[in-house]
């Protein structure tokens, strides 16, 4: 269903990425770990659409969510208007189970500047669920927290993958965050070429 | 309290070096005291003219206004948006920044002739390049990563210009507001000075003939009056409420 192959992405003639090839079934979740810098996260971009300028053929579904390793939220618009605006076919009922299954039920009507970083990355997580994805992509999104919350995030996350099964690439650089939610572990290794997996 | 008695007291200060002013010179000809102007004021008004060339100018300053934006915030935002858009329009944008307001409005009214549309133009023509200016800056401080997320949840155009460019370019659109209209009813007067028989300019061309202060200051303060409850009554409660994210 998701056929990723790239054959090279260059920055201003230094190339990042070289030959990659994968495929992620529907439902099936895969991890791509690799150390920072890499290049991990510019292979979520060209995935997800975001960055066009690339050598190869990415096919991927039309619905996708990505969770950023920035919450990056709308800081202007409640936490309940950021489910709403980016969803426009989501109902106000809709959106207020979709922040009870993470915990927000009575942050809704607050800006997400007077949320904690942890209730931004649940909003966050809960904004991608609630379009009901048939690609999630996962970027990081249990860095920079502390490890009870970041242990409650990735509970969570397994629990809202398992109801939804939508086909899930995860970048982290946390072996056991990968074996815990994948299925299947890519490496992302340097070499002069570029990144290439392994 | 004391707070939103500040602004009062303020021009109550001025109010009073005023009169000091005026009882120093002690030549009504030359600085009449505030007093002075009140019969002529009530003069004015139940003639009727006041509100008329009040009304003239207002006409004039909103559709400059509104253009002004309209232009500006177009030019701005693809110059900002664009680097080659940039390239190109930026040696226009050193120009008209650098030509005298006064320049423009006689070479309007020289081609277009002494109309409306000639003084609208000319006003609106002054103003463009630094809404353009102000607007540029606004987009290009605006979020990469925001833009990221709009485009892979596929927002709609008019959703992400409205909750996710827009408040973006609020705190410039304010800016580029605020100077606008206290500029562009600068160049309106000038505009009615030179060639139109209506509105507070070609009222103030006319007691400047006749050497008359006091009537000079009637029709200035008129119109300084109404941009305060513009500033006191649109911009500042519409910037408070788009800026209350900021405070929660």
């Amino acid at each position: 269903m998701i056929q990723v192959d790239i054959t090279s992405k260059s920055f201003a003639g230094t190339q990042i990425l070289g030959p990659i090839r994968f495929d992620v079934a529907a439902g099936e979740t895969v991890a791509i770990v690799g150390p920072s810098g890499i290049g991990k996260s510019t292979l979520l971009r060209i995935v997800s659409g975001i960055d066009p300028d690339f050598e190869g053929r990415v096919t991927v579904p039309k619905s996708i969510a990505f969770v950023f390793q920035e919450p990056t939220l709308l800081p202007w618009r409640s936490a309940l208007d950021n489910l709403i605006l980016i969803h426009p076919n989501l109902t106000r009922a809709a959106a207020e189970t979709a922040l009870d299954r993470v915990g927000l039920s009575d942050k809704a009507g607050l800006f997400p500047g007077q949320l904690s970083l942890g209730q931004q990355r649940r909003l966050s997580l809960a904004r991608a669920f609630a379009g009901e994805p048939d690609l999630l992509i996962l970027d990081e999104p249990f860095a920079s927290l502390d490890a009870d919350t970041s242990q409650a995030m990735l509970a969570l996350t397994e629990s809202l993958i398992a109801q939804q099964r939508p086909a899930t690439l995860l970048v982290t650089h946390d072996m056991k965050e990968a074996q815990r939610l994948a299925e299947s572990i890519l490496t992302l290794t340097g070499s002069r070429n570029g990144a290439r997996v392994f | 309290m004391s707070d939103r008695l500040t602004p009062f007291l303020s021009i109550f200060g001025l109010l009073l070096l005023w009169v000091v002013a005026a009882q120093l010179t002690g030549d009504a000809q030359v600085l009449p005291t505030p007093w002075d102007l009140l019969p002529l004021y009530a003069q004015e008004i139940s003639s009727g003219e006041l509100f008329k060339h009040l009304g003239a100018t207002l006409v004039r300053v909103f559709w400059a206004f509104a253009l002004a934006m309209t232009l500006g915030m177009l030019i701005g935002l693809s110059m900002g948006r664009s680097a080659r858009v940039n390239q190109w329009l930026d040696p226009w944008l050193v120009i008209f920044l650098n030509l005298p307001a006064l320049v423009l409005i006689v070479l309007c009214y020289l081609w277009i002739g002494l109309t409306e549309a000639a003084a609208i133009i000319a006003v609106t023509l002054n103003k463009v390049p630094n809404v353009a200016t102000v607007l540029r800056e606004g987009a290009r401080a605006m979020d990469p990563q925001l833009d990221a997320m709009a485009q892979v949840y596929r927002m709609s155009k008019w959703t992400r210009f409205r909750h996710v460019v827009l408040p973006q370019l609020a705190p410039f659109i304010a800016a580029a507001a605020r100077s606008g209209v206290a500029v562009i009813w600068k160049i309106v007067l000038v505009v009615e000075f030179l060639g139109r028989s209506s509105g507070i300019g070609f009222q103030i061309h006319l007691y400047f003939q006749l050497f008359d202060v006091a009537m000079v200051l009637v029709y200035a303060f008129s119109f300084i009056i109404v941009m305060l409850l513009v500033e006191w009554v649109l911009l500042q409660p519409w910037e408070r409420r788009t800026s209350r994210w900021r405070l929660a």
